[in-house]
């Protein structure tokens, strides 16, 4: 028994590396882009062109510029395809993050895929709702609505059938989720490589939802701003190999950083607001510290939900105090570039994360005027160079699931 | 691994029928899932008026959910250490088809917020957690068909991390007038063995 | 008036699925949020989309709505001054 919790610990203990990224979001194509936005300043929000909406005088968005056609042509799918937008963005950001890795041969290694997604199929539903009794040409997308099937579509284009592929969907945390499921699966051994993340795509089903909540901003969204008058829906996908350190030696690899610790709590508060001092999200970041065995001190930047809802930034805010008290590191919120992903965002977070340490910068909160007048914190404003060594990224989601994900430089 | 921890007790919602390790506990004549559901909820005298606000995975999930964890006695004063890992196929359809509808209709086009907040699979867990004061991890996995592997695995390692004294895991499917429940509490203690073979066999109960 | 009362009682308990609460439980000067019948921000929401509906106003900032669905008689004195419909 003591041999065998000795043993445990030792598994527990194991490395996580990530050895390849990819990203398609409003503010680039791929990881150089989107970096070269995010030091530019450059924000992705627009007004929506490729939805027809009634809101579309009312709302922005944060749209990928790749059409359908487009993003299949990129793909080489033949024309019958039933790809929804979703499982296009995944395919796209997942093939990117395999080919940095410099993965040619998937199933050298046992090898799983987890990916998050809340907007499955939808687009495609949604669009063809009405034709379906009668178009039999669109009936093919009836097959691709479950929020599976995107995740189905990148395991076949990775070609990994043999190993653990599932979908996470707990809303806005979905892809931080799968990131700690993965980070997982190598401790423990049962997978010597993971792909993680999740993607998302613009669909008539969210922006009418998130608008009947009465959260959607008119203009540019403004994270933690004291006028802040809501936020912006985006699509984006992002994927992160995830490699044991047994594979990291064999290959030889070149890592791009560590997953050093990861929590999750429930807020037990509300089905969609946060708790007025964000107790799931203190918890989160206190049990992600804990099994980072960090202390708050040892984080140098933190990738902020920051959502600009009045709510979350209120409740989030307050939790990064309780957490850090007067230490409160550097902040900022990437939403003003690319908008809210939803069950990506934790995945587009954490490329940003892993960007940010390797060319120790911390990126600005963008749009920001004025002091909340709740407390005194105020996010990182202009571009910042700093050497870092730990960034944590937060993700907060519908349903009270609130996660946190730690990375570092060094194991 | 998979021996050291228990099925403490389990809960099967299906066919107009309510029980608890294996026993009937409810069971009615009704055709439609929510006048079962509530007659349900009124039988076994959950008194909680959120649950009438709630859509109908989260009204399957929360009962099948709360006839487990009324018997752990909790102290709802203090936080719980029970982990939700939870599962199914049609995520949120039931609901999602709803707001769709609502979406689409250009003559009385008034979609709902109160629908919209249910259009995930999670939502459910929240109605738990925020019923039992659950601040522990949770999470919730599509899959074509009932999981136990997945769920076993997923449960022993959230128990052997110590993320959880306790967890409630299973199945909650919802699409129209097809549902079907299977929740179980795994522990330290029961006499039911905590593997595959065991979950499989409760299940099909 | 007190026919808009009565139907604003009745479409609350209705829309609101307040199952155990019925209109004549409802006094006109009863506080509706918080201690009083309970209900919570999605149910402000629901009340802004009804006033929406069946009034024709339209409310597009959430925190009009807390001052408006104070109570049965705020409500029926601000949808007799703006209705449309």
């Amino acid at each position: 028994m003591k041999f065998l919790r000795k043993q445990e610990f030792k598994n527990m203990s194991k490395g996580v590396a990530i050895t390849g990224m990819g990203i398609i979001s409003s503010i680039g194509n791929n990881v150089d882009e989107n970096y070269k936005s995010l030091i530019g300043g450059k924000t992705g929000i627009t007004r929506i062109s490729k939805i027809k909406t009634v809101h579309k005088d009312d709302i922005m968005v944060g749209e990928i510029a790749f059409t359908n056609q487009e993003l299949e042509q990129q793909l080489g799918l033949s024309p019958d395809n039933n790809y929804s937008r979703t499982a296009l963005l995944g395919v796209i950001a997942a093939k990117q993050a395999i080919e940095e890795a410099g993965i040619s041969n998937i199933n050298t290694y046992k090898t799983g895929l987890i990916s998050a997604t809340s907007v499955g199929g939808m687009d495609k539903t949604e669009a063809y709702y009405y034709d379906y009794l009668e178009d039999k040409a669109a009936q093919k997308y009836i097959e691709g609505h479950h929020a599976g099937d995107s995740t189905q579509k990148i395991a076949e284009e990775l070609g990994i059938d043999q190993s653990l592929v599932t979908t996470i969907s707990t809303a806005c945390s979905s892809a931080a989720n799968a990131i700690m499921f993965g980070a997982r699966l190598i401790k423990s051994g049962q997978l010597d490589r993971v792909i993680v993340g999740g993607s998302d795509c613009l669909s008539k089903f969210t922006i009418n939802g998130f608008k009947t909540l009465m959260i959607l901003s008119d203009t540019y969204n403004t994270p933690f701003d004291e006028n802040r008058k809501g936020l912006n829906l985006g699509e984006a996908a992002a994927f992160l190999v995830l490699e044991s350190d047994k594979v990291v030696k064999a290959e030889n690899k070149k890592v791009l950083a560590y997953v050093k610790g990861y929590g999750n709590a429930n807020d037990a508060f509300h089905q969609t607001a946060s708790s007025e001092n964000g107790d799931g999200a203190t918890l989160a970041m206190q049990k992600a510290l804990k099994v980072a065995e960090l202390s708050p001190g040892d984080i140098d930047y933190i990738n902020a939900h920051g959502t600009a809802t009045g709510n979350n930034d209120l409740s989030e805010g307050r939790a990064i105090l309780r957490t850090f008290e007067e230490h409160v590191p550097d902040f900022s919120s990437t939403k003003a570039y690319t908008g809210h992903t939803l069950a990506a965002a934790g995945a587009i977070e954490a490329v940003y994360s892993v960007l940010a340490l390797q060319n120790n910068v911390i990126y600005p909160n963008l749009n920001f005027k004025t002091q909340m007048k709740e407390f005194s914190i105020t996010p990182q404003l202009e571009l910042k160079e700093k050497e870092l060594q730990t960034v944590l990224s937060n993700s907060l989601g519908f349903g009270g699931n609130c996660s946190t994900v730690i990375f570092s430089k060094k194991q | 691994m998979s021996s050291k921890y228990h099925i403490t007790s389990f809960c099967n919602i299906k066919n107009n029928t309510v029980s608890l390790n294996g026993s009937v506990i409810y069971n009615d004549e009704n055709n439609d899932f929510l006048e079962f559901i509530k007659a349900a909820y009124k039988s076994l005298e959950t008194n909680y008026a959120k649950f009438f606000k709630m859509d109908a995975l989260s009204k399957l999930a929360f009962l099948a959910a709360d006839v487990l964890l009324k018997n752990e006695s909790l102290n709802q004063e203090e936080e719980n250490n029970i982990a939700i890992v939870f599962s199914n196929k049609a995520s949120s359809i039931d609901t999602d088809r709803k707001h769709q509808e609502s979406i689409q209709n250009k003559e009385d086009y008034f979609p709902s917020p109160a629908v919209f907040v249910y259009t995930l699979p999670n939502i459910c867990i929240g109605e738990i957690s925020i019923k039992h004061k659950l601040f522990s991890e949770n999470s919730f996995f599509i899959f074509d068909t009932f999981n136990p592997q997945h769920l076993l695995d997923y449960t022993n390692s959230l128990l052997s991390a110590n993320k959880a004294e306790k967890v409630l895991c299973g199945w909650v499917e919802l699409d129209g007038e097809n549902y079907e429940a299977f929740l179980y509490l795994v522990t330290n203690n029961g006499t039911i063995t905590h593997n595959k073979q065991n979950i499989l066999k409760l299940y099909n109960t | 008036m007190d026919t808009l009362k009565q139907e604003l009682k009745e479409n609350i308990v209705e829309q609101l699925n307040l199952e155990d609460i019925s209109v004549d439980d409802i006094d006109d000067n009863d506080i509706l949020f918080g201690e009083g019948l309970g209900l919570d921000s999605i149910d402000a929401l629901e009340l802004i989309v009804m006033l929406d509906k069946n009034y024709g106003i339209k409310l597009t900032d959430p925190k009009e709505g807390r001052a408006i669905f104070e109570s049965i008689n705020v409500m029926a004195k601000y949808i007799s001054e703006n209705r449309t419909k």
